[in-house]
């Protein structure tokens, strides 16, 4: 099966500076991908390589197979919300749903009107008229009604109240059932993604730290805690994600394919944001300094 | 496309179909009066009085309204092409770019080539038919009065051929009004944010419009060279200017009329082939009568060397200048598109 | 606040600086030259025969680059305050609504009313200076040419600096629609609050309101004068016969002081304006026209000329300027009070 998203290599160069370097995925179809990682991190700069907004400065990415944007059948693919979700605001809801039928053969007319219906947006109104979440449901329903088979969702929900967000993923959710569609969506919010993500990509100081399925990750990840020693002392076949110690304790974040057998640390468990605030953090003390969001 | 591009410039379009209106019927109503006095004159069946005839047509309507139409038709034609390039050509892109609709835009099942080329060539064709109804409109409204100066002596700046007119007549508007909007996409596309746009493309279109009438549009067909005896009665200029305490230099120009033809340059020129520069003879600087002066300057058998365009070339110069435009206006469109494609925001 | 409002229009200034110092050369450089011409003619030191150096210097003048110049500088006159109001105006708060940034802006230890009355009178200050400079200059330039027409007498030479459109790209009146034009922009920007319709609205009004006032209100500003001069029909512009009725257009040649000639209607004796029936003598095809003048001048016609006298130029220039200002005051205010009740 193709992989959704195929990247080697990939790097993209502002100035002086990397936006985002090196990075290889091959992010599998079928699945909702959340894409981690503080602000500047490059989540942006690969969606919107991945959308052919931008060209890469090194490497090579494939997008369902083919090149991002090369013809009309692979725009008509791929799915796209932008972030601060896009709308023309002197147009009404009921334009853009023309537009979307105008601009793409494969466009849904029934489903974007039971969409629009449910969601009891008023087609009269002009888009510059309506609230946050509302404009963010209009984005999401014109992607979702070309019925691509990738859809990208760039911080969709960074600026949605709580209400709103809960509506917005689970519009989302359904579509991905009812489509098969496979998603990637940025967020740096993981408490979010943690309800609907089963790929995880962590995205940090413009570099991938780790990518896999989240099912596997959680597992594979592990808190150990134990009276304070050295790094060098723990067991091996074992990579160290971060480390802190007190006067009196160690604990490490690890991660391992075979069972702790060590007898004197406690072997935990970790959530999804734990282990991403693991990876967020041993990127930072590898780092130089912080750093901010450059050009889009 | 057709739909996104109609959709999002209806406003324009119906402000271009307002404009239109209001000037079809100002022109509309007062057209025929200008018709029925050039009629009246008589300079329809006129044979040796012509040039009179046509004066005293153009003297009377001078001061009145067809006199001010007449000139602010010349300002209109000038305008529109500039108002196409900066309110349709510079914002069609650029504010795209500023409100991130671009983003929506580009991820439909449309090219961005095709997107771009579809809103070029649409409102290319919107703007190139806008231009040309007025230049119809206006062309017909002013044919008495055109007809009129072409008699008339050749020195008039309103002749059909001067560069204050020549412009503003037959097919040139056309081109100016794609080459405008093409220059504002371009300047959208390059510069990314409508008002900085908007400015440049008035700017660079006006720059461009000044150097072509001055320098471009007299040469596009290389004048005629003539030349003529100088005869200091009938001259348009004998004048006399010092240069601090250096020896005076006279500066003369003949008298040298083709009706209607655009006159390049009039230069007096001795025998010998110089331009002549004095200095003034005695009979000139002394305290005598012109005529003496006159009379000294005929006997140096000056000549005059004249360089002009025949106003039997008007057309062949429209075509020549419509073309230099039109692909000025498309190498325009192919940069944008050109631009468009190797995005990188 | 100063800081602020320099700050946001730097560039603006700057190009306005460029293009001052562009029309400055262009000026200088021909300006010379234009005096030169003044000078050979004789106008400088002529008593007698001021009139007919005038109509010299006029003829010489005829299809020159001068010529194209002048007309050039009169359009800038007219030009410039327009696009002060299109690009200095209409932005100025437009964009701050359309990108959100008011909401930066508005909430600095500023109040909006004093945000909006420094932008508004420092950007309309540098809008004044600007074309008042370039008035000074423009004047500076075509002063040989008033000068020849104030010395050659009123039909000698064309320009005329109390009618339009001359009347308003000369002296004071320009500052004042200048000022005018930027407060319209702005006032524009606040009430439709999308900068790219607020510029398109300014232009349309301000071309609206330029070509009404000298239609309408220039020619009232003060009341304008009256006289009568007997009329001749030998040296008439225009007799025309319409048929059918046979009603007659006359129109008389009047010569005097330099003006602005507001209507010149031909007169009965009994003061009502002669519209014929055209006498025989008109009417015969095979008759020569000198009969019809002659039947015409034996009516005792005369002509009734409303006129605004060239020594009226600069009361009238300081009351247009006056209701410009006003009126731009007014706009001012407006924006302020619309600014201040508005939460964006």
């Amino acid at each position: 099966m193709t992989a959704a998203i195929e990247a080697r290599g990939l790097g993209k160069q502002y100035g002086r500076r990397w936006a985002l370097t090196d990075c290889t995925l091959s992010i599998p179809a079928g699945h909702v991908v959340g894409l981690v990682g503080p602000n500047g991190a490059g989540k942006t700069t690969l969606i919107n390589l991945a959308t052919g907004m931008l060209t890469s400065t090194t490497g090579s990415i494939a997008v369902l197979g083919k090149k991002p944007a090369s013809d009309p059948a692979q725009l008509a693919s791929v799915g796209y919300v932008a972030q601060d979700t896009p709308t023309y605001s002197s147009m009404s809801v009921e334009d853009h749903l023309r537009f979307g039928a105008h601009m793409n053969p494969a466009w849904d007319n029934d489903l974007a009107r039971k969409r629009i219906q449910q969601l009891d947006l008023d087609p009269k109104q002009k888009a510059g008229k309506l609230s946050g979440g509302q404009r963010a449901q209009l984005a999401l329903t014109l992607a979702i009604a070309k019925r691509p088979q990738l859809l990208m969702l760039d911080e969709p929900i960074a600026s949605l109240d709580p209400l709103a967000r809960r509506e917005f993923l689970q519009v989302l959710m359904e579509a991905t059932a009812d489509q098969e569609l496979s998603v990637v969506m940025s967020s740096h919010l993981v408490t979010d993604l943690e309800r609907v993500a089963d790929y995880l990509i962590v995205l940090v100081a413009s570099r991938v730290q780790i990518a896999g399925e989240v099912s596997s990750l959680l597992a594979t990840h592990h808190l150990l805690t134990g009276p304070r020693r050295d790094t060098a002392s723990l067991p091996a076949g074992q990579q160290v994600i971060t480390e802190s110690h007190t006067d009196r304790q160690s604990s490490f974040v690890v991660r391992s394919n075979e069972p702790i057998q060590d007898p004197t640390l406690s072997v935990a468990g970790l959530d999804l944001e734990d282990l991403v605030l693991a990876y967020m953090g041993s990127a930072k003390a590898g780092s130089n300094h912080p750093m901010l969001e450059g050009t889009r | 496309m057709v739909w996104l591009t109609w959709r999002q410039f209806r406003w324009q379009a119906i402000a271009a179909a307002a404009f239109l209106a209001v000037v079809a019927i100002v022109l509309g109503v007062t057209g025929p009066g200008l018709v029925t006095r050039y009629d009246q004159i008589g300079l329809p069946s006129c044979h040796t009085a012509c040039a009179a005839l046509a004066g005293h047509y153009i003297n009377d309507l001078e001061f009145t309204t067809y006199g001010k139409l007449f000139y602010a038709g010349l300002v209109v034609m000038y305008l529109v092409p500039a108002l196409i390039g900066i309110f349709w050509g510079a914002p069609l892109i650029s504010r795209e770019f500023e409100a991130g609709t671009f983003r929506l835009a580009w991820n439909q099942s449309v090219t961005r080539t095709r997107w771009t080329l579809g809103k070029l060539g649409l409102i290319g064709l919107a703007s190139v038919a806008t231009a040309g109804l007025l230049s119809l409109a206006i062309s017909w409204w002013a044919s008495p009065i055109d007809h009129a100066l072409s008699y008339g002596q050749s020195g008039s700046h309103f002749l059909r051929l001067s560069p204050l007119v020549f412009g503003a007549r037959g097919v040139a508007p056309l081109a100016y009004a794609a080459f405008a909007f093409a220059l504002g996409v371009t300047a959208g596309v390059l510069i990314r944010r409508a008002v900085p746009a908007m400015a440049v493309t008035l700017v660079v279109f006006a720059a461009v419009q000044i150097l072509m009438a001055t320098l471009v549009q007299p040469h596009l067909i290389p004048p005629v060279q003539a030349t003529a005896p100088f005869n200091a009665n009938t001259a348009n200029e004998v004048v006399m200017t010092s240069n601090g305490n250096g020896p005076l230099t006279m500066i003369l120009k003949g008298n040298y009329s083709r009706p209607g033809a655009l006159i390049l340059s009039n230069q007096t020129i001795t025998a010998s082939g110089r331009v002549f520069d004095g200095p003034p003879g005695h009979a000139c600087t002394a305290n005598v009568p012109q005529q003496d002066c006159n009379n000294w300057l005929n006997s140096l058998h000056l000549r005059q060397l004249v360089s002009y365009q025949p106003a039997s070339r008007f057309w062949p110069l429209q075509f020549a200048e419509t073309g230099v435009y039109l692909v000025l206006a498309a190498g325009l469109g192919a940069l944008c598109t050109w631009q468009i494609r190797r995005r990188r925001p | 606040m100063i800081w602020l409002s320099w700050r946001q229009f730097r560039l603006q200034a700057v190009v306005a600086a460029a293009a001052l110092a562009v029309v400055a050369i262009a000026l200088l450089s021909t300006g010379a030259h234009l005096s030169a011409l003044f000078d050979s003619n004789g106008l400088a030191t002529c008593r007698t025969t001021c009139s007919t150096d005038a109509v010299n210097f006029n003829n010489q003048l005829k299809g020159s680059t001068t010529e194209l110049i002048f007309y050039g500088s009169t359009f800038l006159m007219y030009a410039v305050p327009g696009l002060i109001g299109i690009f200095w105006g209409a932005p100025l708060v437009a964009r701050e609504l359309e990108s959100g940034t008011f909401r930066l802006a508005w909430n600095q230890s500023v109040t909006k009313s004093r945000w909006i009355a420094v932008k508004l009178g420092l950007i309309g200050l540098a809008a004044m200076a600007t074309i008042g400079l370039l008035s000074l200059m423009t004047s500076w330039w075509a002063s040989p040419l008033y000068d020849a027409a104030q010395k050659g007498g009123g039909n000698s030479f064309s320009i005329n600096k109390i009618a339009p459109p001359l009347f308003g790209a000369t002296g004071i009146a320009p500052v004042g629609y200048a000022a005018f034009a930027f407060a319209l922009g702005v006032a524009a920007g606040v009430l439709i609050r999308r900068t790219i319709p607020a510029m398109a609205v300014t232009l349309v009004i301000f071309a609206a309101v330029q070509v009404v006032m000298p239609l309408l209100i220039q020619p009232h500003l003060i009341s304008p004068a009256r006289l009568t001069a007997p009329f001749n029909a030998n040296t008439a512009n225009e007799i025309m016969i319409s048929s059918p009725g046979n009603t007659m257009t006359v129109v008389g040649n009047f010569s005097g002081p330099a003006a602005w000639v507001l209507s010149d209607e031909t007169i009965t004796p009994s003061g009502k304006v002669f519209t014929g029936p055209a006498g025989s003598a008109c009417l015969s095809s095979t008759a020569p026209p000198q009969q019809c003048n002659n039947w015409l001048n034996s009516q005792h016609l005369r002509q009734l000329i409303t006129y605004q006298p060239a020594s009226r130029y600069w009361p009238m220039q300081w009351l247009e300027l006056a209701i410009y200002l006003v009126v731009a005051a007014g706009l001012s205010v407006l924006c302020v009070w619309q600014v201040r009740r508005r939460r964006g």
